[in-house]
């Protein structure tokens, strides 16, 4: 898909002046400065893999939530909501935000109270070394293959944004995350994603805002895309989800709320350790339950500069974009539609702000991913099978070189990905395959003291196999889309989100019937990792105002009223 | 942000950027002024009014967490 943009970009969509490369060069000698800064604070293994566990609830917010607000999300978004229209916020509010609220108050003090240091880690304690391998070796070469998708589109946008060489883009970006990264470990990665996500917002704000102006305001939008697009409905999020052929995703509501909801959201925002790791660095419980909590409300308005824009798009831009897999010389992709307008209503100046958000945002997803592999492998990997006691500056040496070997491994992927450009839906599609299923082995182990070892293990194992087995079955023959994903008319989005539903239902009802004809572990060996053995602090004496859930449910509140709405 | 590590709050540094960007967007709006750059509602002048925003905003966060103040 990406590669498809880069060998038919017609021109460099845009030209930049010396202030916008004057804007980029600052920001990588900041990162840099800021990288050898903090390389004296990252001398102990909790220092370098969890940033000393002393970010405050904002510090550690707004890194849970910069940590998926990479660039190609946000390249990636705006396209689908000139795809699809709104429904594409889904992924931003009820695929984001009752997750997140449910990781601050159910599941954070699990992984907190047992001072686990990665998801991999509270598997382990929970279940024993088989599941917890399992999911740290499939999350390690997950992690650092996206890593290198992640470079290779970078480069790929800045060749068709800026007419950049590629290999100039995957080196520079790689160079400079490599080095600031093996210096300051996770202290570097969140200190870059609050840049980024100052960067990002600033840079991107600007669309809507002129957007609106231009077309006079949200109902002269909406007007513009009838004009444009006629027949087609795409603002609103919910009347058109009753019948899968009404609306231009193949989706029905109850793909919405039980695919991606209830659990394709559940298993990224809470067992996904790329985020989950920049909550487990907050320096106290409530901390670490405020932190997703205070993501959450940032995550619902990001809609407003990634959605809001491929709106705009349908209302403004006089040419139609058309899928990638279509796109012929001269055209532009929906993909492009962000830096389209970015082009359109930004000179000098302003576009070097936005080239350079889009390039931090690439490099925070670097970043994230390659400090998440270095802490997998070093704790849930080469520790526990390789290495088991040894001096904790030793580990803190396996990180920085992992850091380094990842990268490098990285760019060995990035360059795969420029001769097999469908490795990088696959590699993203393998990434799904483990989430979804996760969620119900972490969830059940923290909610139900009776799941034995076998149970969470075999469980897993056969959510990700049914996961693997319908995804294959579905691209084999479309038929199988009609049994999986319920309707014929189910476009791939719609898909991922049945397929995620029914290999978590497996997961759930394979670990069930398991624990049944197994042994439950002893309740001593599970105080501090199960719901009915662990001592959560109570809030009682907290004002209001500083208690995690009055907040959560804020959120949850400022939801519903979203929805209403955008109905 | 830190108490263990004395470490320079993150705020400042995204303080200096903003305080760095919004300078040279001002000024490059205002080196434009009469000749605006050919984009839509380049009449609006928004480098001017954007980068003076973030100049603000930037030079707030410098003082609020300016190490010398934090030690």
């Amino acid at each position: 898909m990406i590669a498809a943009m880069a060998s038919t970009a017609p021109t460099t969509l845009v030209h930049l002046s010396a202030v916008d490369l004057g804007i980029i060069a600052f920001y990588f000698a900041l990162v840099l400065g800021i990288g050898f800064y903090l390389k004296r604070f990252a001398k102990t293994g909790e220092d370098f893999f969890l940033a000393g566990r002393e970010m405050t609830a904002w510090v550690a917010g707004l890194a849970f939530v910069s940590a998926n607000l990479g660039s190609l999300e946000l390249l990636g978004w705006a396209g689908s909501a000139y795809q699809y229209g709104i429904l594409a916020a889904h992924w931003y509010w009820i695929g984001a935000i009752p997750a997140m609220v449910f990781l601050g108050i159910v599941m954070m003090p699990f992984y907190y109270i047992s001072k686990t240091h990665s998801v991999p880690g509270y598997l382990q304690l929970r279940y024993g070394s088989a599941t917890s391998a399992l999911s740290a070796v499939t999350f390690a070469i997950m992690t650092i293959l996206m890593s290198g998708v992640n470079m290779y589109a970078m480069a790929v946008v800045m060749k068709v944004v800026l007419g950049w060489n590629i290999n100039f883009s995957i080196w520079v970006s790689s160079l400079t995350v490599g080095i600031y990264v093996a210096a300051g470990g996770l202290f570097s990665a969140i200190f870059n994603e609050v840049l980024q996500f100052f960067l990002i917002w600033f840079g991107a704000l600007l669309i809507p805002i002129l957007g609106l102006i231009e077309t006079g305001g949200w109902k002269g939008m909406v007007a513009r895309i009838q004009q444009n697009f006629p027949g087609q409905d795409y603002t609103h999020a919910w009347s058109t989800l009753g019948r899968f052929q009404d609306n231009p995703m193949g989706m029905h509501w109850t793909g919405i709320v039980f695919g991606l909801g209830a659990v394709q959201a559940m298993g990224y925002w809470t067992t996904d350790f790329l985020v989950v790791q920049r909550v487990l660095s907050a320096k106290d419980i409530r901390s670490a339950k405020m932190a997703p909590i205070i993501g959450s409300f940032f995550k619902m308005a990001v809609p407003l500069i990634v959605i809001l824009p491929g709106l705009l798009g349908l209302a403004v831009l006089p040419m139609h974009l058309v899928p990638a897999s279509s796109l012929q010389p001269g055209q532009y992709s929906y993909n492009e539609v962000l830096p389209l307008m970015l082009a359109r209503y930004c000179g000098p100046g302003l576009l070097g702000l936005g080239i350079t958000a889009l390039v931090a945002g690439f490099m925070a997803g670097m970043a994230g991913n390659v400090s998440a592999f270095a802490t997998v492998w070093t704790y849930d990997i080469y520790r526990p099978f390789l290495r088991k006691t040894a001096p904790d500056q030793h580990y803190v040496s396996m990180g920085r070189w992992c850091t380094l070997i990842g990268l490098v491994v990285s760019i060995g992927t990035a360059y795969l990905a420029m001769g097999f450009a469908s490795i990088m839906d696959y590699v993203q599609a393998l990434f799904g395959f483990f989430i979804a299923p996760l969620f119900g082995t972490v969830l059940l182990g923290m909610l139900w003291k009776r799941v034995s070892r076998a149970a969470g293990f075999l469980g897993l194992l056969a959510g990700t196999l049914s996961s693997v087995t319908m995804f294959t079955l579905m691209k084999l023959d479309h038929r199988w889309v009609g049994v999986f994903a319920l309707s014929p008319h189910a476009q791939g989005l719609a898909q991922d989100m049945y397929q995620a539903l029914w290999s978590c239902v497996t997961c759930v009802v394979v670990t069930v019937l398991v624990t049944l004809v197994t042994n439950p572990r002893p309740d001593e060996e599970l105080k501090g990792l199960v719901y009915a053995l662990t001592e959560v602090a109570h809030e009682e004496h907290t004002s209001f105002l500083h208690r995690p859930l009055f907040w959560g449910v804020a959120a949850l509140a400022i939801l519903v009223v979203l929805q209403i709405i955008f109905w | 942000m830190s108490e263990k590590h004395h470490i320079i709050p993150v705020w400042f540094f995204v303080g200096v950027l903003l305080l760095v960007y919004g300078f040279l967007i001002f000024v490059s709006g205002l080196a434009e002024w009469s000749h605006p750059s050919n984009t839509v509602l380049a009449e609006l002048h928004a480098p001017v009014w954007w980068g003076g925003l973030l100049f603000v905003l930037g030079l707030v966060y410098c003082i609020k967490f300016a190490p010398a103040r934090k030690s």
